[in-house]
């Protein structure tokens, strides 16, 4: 099983670090050939139109497409989600994989980031609230009926799960709490 | 220090998210957007850029209100600001106008010769340049939750920063092998708080994640410094100072992305341009060298 953190920009070595402690080496994914070779990739944190712009650069937008279509285990943080959403507001390009709109940067700039407690839905175990790093963090605003949402912070869905997607607007990478590692790593295990 | 106070929780994990990125120095809102369509991780908000500062002399300050305004009107990635070193006004000013991270730089003229902002009580982050773990560790002390190598900023000449990289470096990797009963010693030496020191010592690396900055003019120059263990780049007047501003942000951004790649670093590098002119850093005087400014 060979876990992928695409690295071309954000916190990629938090991700490797926190899959490191929830017992998968990660590896990190910089251009398409890497991609092909991982049975599993995280999304990390950053800025989406950085992650964008160099994905398109690489040409790796529709392999990267291609792979979460046919069900490659995705764990998306922060940024990772706003690649992933159906619609992004302000509009800008994404993968429309993921059945939500998405608002950017919409509890407001840095002074706005805060950790804050985040419900956990009971399928996550181990008690019922979470720790929720929140950082110039997205909102999600819809939710299609494909997506099943494992996380609240207050009325706002903050965890996501469709099909072999795990996507968060918060940072659990940036916590010792490892349920949303464990749960991705589990769905790679799983998918072969 | 409390490294697991939320506020320096969030401050820190800002700074985490820009690594592997590339902040560029803009001073209006058209350079703003230029940086963000080239992939810019985030921008800094600037009256005037460091080779400008250079050239013209006088004494820069923080940027215009309505400049830095225009700038978060116009790009949905982090704006940065600066301000002058121990100028708690600019600072709280730059706060109000909820800039994402402060620069307390010693590009600007410095206010107060002898003390830097206290940024504990602040809930913006701010990043400071060094030359050295001892001075990287004082503004920790202080609350700076990124720290970024000074280099000589508007020099287009990278040797500084690499000075102040491969000083960081040499001085974290000589704590790591050092025994407890040293510390007190290499603290006293470094003229830092016997704490973090400890933290270096024990982790091998800052408490909080290190950029590199000043002198950066090509891809190459932004690589190198990668290499030499920045987690990421800000780039001054070597954008805008350039032949073709778009085209070098944009190989600049993917060489910090991709330096282990010297095949891909070559590819990026061709076609850009003449890259801004250099100055020999040895035809500047000590009083000329911006990065002797601050402690």
């Amino acid at each position: 099983m060979r876990v992928g953190v695409l690295a071309l920009q954000g916190d990629w070595q938090a991700h490797a670090a926190a899959l490191a402690r929830a017992g998968g080496a990660a590896e990190p994914v910089r251009t398409a050939p890497e991609l092909d070779a991982v049975d599993g990739l995280v999304l990390p944190g950053g800025e989406s139109t950085t992650m964008l712009n160099l994905l398109d650069h690489g040409a790796m937008t529709d392999a990267l497409r291609t792979r979460i279509e046919t069900g490659l285990p995705v764990l998306a943080t922060c940024a990772g989600i706003i690649l992933l959403a159906r619609e992004v507001v302000p509009e800008q390009p994404s993968l429309r994989l993921l059945d939500v709109t998405i608002e950017r940067n919409a509890y407001g700039r840095q002074l706005a980031s805060a950790v804050v407690e985040v419900r956990a839905a009971k399928e996550l175990g181990d008690g019922p609230t979470m720790e929720g790093v929140f950082i110039r963090a997205p909102r999600v605003r819809r939710t299609g009926p494909g997506v099943t949402v494992l996380g609240w912070r207050g009325e706002d869905p903050v965890l996501l799960e469709q099909g072999a997607v795990l996507a968060a607007t918060f940072h659990p990478e940036l916590t010792d709490d490892d349920r949303v590692q464990r749960r991705f790593l589990r769905r790679i295990g799983g998918s072969r | 220090m409390d490294f697991n106070d939320p506020q320096f929780r969030v401050k820190v994990g800002l700074a985490e998210m820009l690594k592997g990125g590339v902040i560029m120095d803009v001073t209006t809102a058209e350079q703003a957007k230029i940086a963000e369509d080239a992939g810019a991780a985030a921008v800094m908000a600037l009256e005037r850029v460091p080779a400008d500062i250079r050239v013209q002399g006088g004494v820069a300050r923080m940027a215009p209100v309505e400049k830095i305004r225009e700038i978060q009107k116009t790009v949905s990635i982090p704006v940065m600001a600066k301000c002058r070193i121990g100028h708690v006004a600019e600072a709280k000013m730059l706060e109000a106008l909820e800039v994402d991270f402060i620069d307390e730089s010693e590009v600007l003229t410095p206010a107060d010769e002898e003390n830097h902002v206290y940024k504990h009580p602040f809930k913006v982050p701010f990043v400071c340049g060094c030359r050295n773990l001892g001075e990287a560790l004082r503004r920790v002390g202080e609350g700076a939750a990124m720290i970024r190598t000074k280099g000589e900023a508007g020099s287009g000449n990278i040797v500084e920063a690499v000075r102040h990289l491969r000083a960081v470096q040499r001085q974290i990797k000589t704590l790591t092998v050092l025994d407890g009963h040293e510390l007190m010693a290499q603290a006293k030496e470094l003229q830092a708080p016997f704490e973090l020191v400890a933290y270096v010592a024990e982790h091998g690396r800052l408490p909080v994640p290190n950029f590199a900055a000043g002198g950066v003019a090509t891809p190459a120059d932004a690589a190198l410094c990668m290499m030499l263990g920045a987690e990421a780049v800000f780039v001054g007047s070597g954008i805008f100072k350039s032949a073709d501003p778009a085209t070098r942000a944009q190989a600049i951004v993917q060489a910090v992305t991709h330096w282990q790649d010297p095949t891909k670093l070559v590819e990026i590098s061709a076609g850009l341009g003449e890259p801004m002119s250099g100055l020999d850093i040895g035809s500047l005087s000590p009083e000329e060298m911006l990065s002797r400014r601050g402690w």
